[in-house]
């Protein structure tokens, strides 16, 4: 693997911790299975590259997708609690309509921004090559994110919004607002995958009503790899897991496009990570790792 | 909190960083090739490439290292194939279809880059201008010849007044070809209809909402609806609507009639360009260019089972006739 492809594989992992955290905080916190985010990724980036395509600068075009994936996750939250429609179901129906809304911002299904403006374009005459200016960018703008998520969750509505995932009856009980700590926890959750988005937008210069299918995948592993890799009760430590598991799901990648090597093809890419993902899972809980993939336990 | 867990993947991160590490500087030329998916048509380019130079006497192994990736329909994973290429050195990368190009021209201000199989480069902002491209891109474009198309549906199926389109709204190349469709079709009398599929499974109902409305159904050089191409082929034969094609290799496959090129002489003259490239020009002066060669592709038998005729004189000028 060269240092680009390491980097790369960085750079890509950290756009999408950012997705990662969006599902932690929806699928983990509120236990809300949400698909929303394979319809919001691509809004974030639909907003961002059809504002900056239209002149508007680019902090303001990133902050209007960041307010435009905290919309789409209110759609489906009040979806959930006002219309009382399950949860999974609320969220495809959100995602499906984004396809076609993502559409009408983009006016058509590519953007390209290789020419544009980026929130990138005031650091690129640093000195820094580019390679290493994206990850350590992108790195700093989602480390700030997951500290505010941190305390965000450490704080008293943020207490509120764990327990009404953790168990809605007894949050209700104590005078937790359970339907609208989902409403602002949606909002939240997608507002960071929009923001991912925007930024998968600007630092790979294209906006494509593609990107968005398997989001929900992707961060589901980073998640789980995350918990896996990292288990942790601290809500700090927790979050840093989610970054964590997403770094480690694309570097399985960049590993897996270096396989060939071992004489499988092209097509079998993914495969190949699914089979890295799945060693991830598998050997940490191991105390024989070798052991662990010859031998079955016997059930109880 | 150094657990065991983290450890070992901690290791683990560092000894598959170590394996690669090390650059190998080949004497070899390297060429770099990727597209978003495989499907026939961007694979017989790839075979055109590396037929074409084979011919120049470039061998796999020998002086030559061709590599393939495949982004597998995943644009982020088409990213990190750019920057894995990039950070390999080679020769000349060559991304096949517009997503593909897209990362791979984000990628890379430095390395040569040839793109393939791309409707609109410069609405892609691939390259400034397809006369001059500048930078370090150029590349052959695929836009089909829709004026003949649309003068050969009017040759073998005079009474076509209203022309359905199956399209994916989602691929970009599709979109323009569309508004050159529309443009193009009030000159012959005709009436455009469009049938959206978002997705492969989505072209079998597209097809079927076109049947009663339509009188004949135009299928072009859409990566979504190519890949199904035999749903639309069975509409048409059970409802008999005449089925027309963009591209040469549907014609095989059911699509009556074609009049444009194989992906595989796209290949051909896309290998051309990046021989030029590999012998020291610079990508900046190569225009980019467009398909040359255009050939009659008919399938009698398709059209009898649709319920036309090929007129004789049209069999006469075809380049092939399917049995």
């Amino acid at each position: 693997m060269s240092q680009i492809a390491l980097l790369g594989a960085l750079e890509i992992g950290l756009v999408y911790g950012l997705v990662a955290l969006g599902v932690f905080l929806s699928f983990r916190v509120l236990s809300f299975p949400d698909l929303t985010v394979d319809g919001s990724f691509p809004l974030g980036a639909a907003v961002a590259a059809s504002a900056i395509v239209a002149g508007v600068d680019p902090y303001l075009a990133t902050g209007l997708a960041l307010l435009a994936g905290a919309l789409a996750g209110l759609v489906t939250a009040i979806l959930n609690v006002r219309f009382n429609i399950l949860h999974l179901l609320a969220s495809i129906l959100t995602m499906i309509a984004l396809f076609s809304i993502n559409l009408r911002i983009m006016g058509r299904p590519n953007i390209a921004l290789i020419t544009e403006p980026t929130v990138l374009s005031p650091f690129a005459g640093l000195g820094l090559a580019s390679p290493v200016l994206t990850p350590l960018f992108v790195g700093a703008i989602v480390l700030a994110v997951a500290l505010l998520l941190a305390r965000f969750l450490a704080s008293d509505y943020g207490l509120g919004m764990r327990a009404t995932g953790a168990n809605p009856g007894m949050a209700r009980a104590q005078g937790i607002e359970t339907g609208r700590t989902i409403c602002v926890g949606m909002a939240l959750s997608n507002a960071m995958v929009a923001l991912g988005g925007a930024l998968f937008a600007q630092t790979n210069g294209f906006a494509d009503i593609t990107i968005g299918t398997g989001t929900i995948v992707v961060g589901l592993a980073a998640v789980i790899v995350g918990e896996t890799i990292l288990p942790a009760r601290r809500i700090g430590l927790v979050i840093l897991a989610c970054l964590l598991g997403s770094i480690l799901y694309r570097l399985a990648i960049a590993a897996a496009l270096n396989a060939d090597v071992l004489g499988l093809e092209a097509s079998d890419l993914n495969l190949v990570t699914a089979v890295l993902v799945g060693l991830a899972l598998i050997l940490p809980g191991a105390r024989n790792p070798i052991k662990a993939l010859v031998v079955r336990r016997a059930q109880a | 909190m150094l657990t065991r867990r983290t450890l070992a993947a901690a290791l683990a991160v560092a000894g598959a960083t170590a394996l690669g590490w090390s650059a190998t500087a080949q004497e070899t030329k390297t060429v770099a090739v990727t597209a978003i998916v495989e499907h026939p048509a961007l694979d017989a380019a790839r075979n055109g490439i590396r037929d074409e130079l084979a011919a120049a006497g470039y061998e796999q192994g020998d002086n030559l290292d061709f590599l393939f990736e495949s982004a597998q329909g995943n644009p982020a994973t088409a990213a990190q194939i750019a920057r894995k290429f990039v950070g390999e050195a080679p020769d000349v990368i060559v991304p096949i279809s517009t997503p593909s190009a897209q990362a791979v021209v984000g990628a890379t201000k430095e390395i040569p880059v040839v793109f393939t199989a791309v409707t609109d480069p410069v609405g892609a902002k691939l390259v400034g201008s397809l006369e001059r491209p500048g930078g370090n891109v150029t590349g052959m474009s695929d836009l089909s010849p829709i004026g003949l198309h649309l003068d050969l549906i009017r040759e073998i199926a005079p009474e076509t007044a209203r022309l359905g389109v199956i399209y994916n709204p989602g691929e970009a190349n599709s979109v323009t070809l569309l508004e050159l469709i529309r443009k193009e079709a009030p000159a012959r009398g005709l009436e455009i209809v469009e049938a959206a599929a978002p997705r492969s499974a989505d072209v079998l109902p597209a097809a079927q909402s076109l049947v009663g409305n339509v009188d004949a159904i135009y299928v072009p050089t859409d990566n979504t609806v190519v890949t199904a191409l035999e749903a639309v082929v069975k509409v048409g034969t059970d409802n008999q609507v005449p089925v027309f094609a963009g591209d040469t290799d549907s014609v095989p496959r059911g699509a009556i009639a074609a009049l444009g090129f194989n992906y595989y002489d796209l290949g051909r003259q896309t290998g051309k360009i990046v021989l030029r490239v590999l012998e020291g020009a610079d990508p900046g002066d190569i225009p980019v260019e467009g398909v040359q060669i255009t050939e009659l592709y008919v399938n009698p038998g398709a059209a009898e089972a649709m319920g036309v005729t090929i007129p004789p004189a049209l069999l006469e000028r075809a380049k092939f006739v399917v049995d």
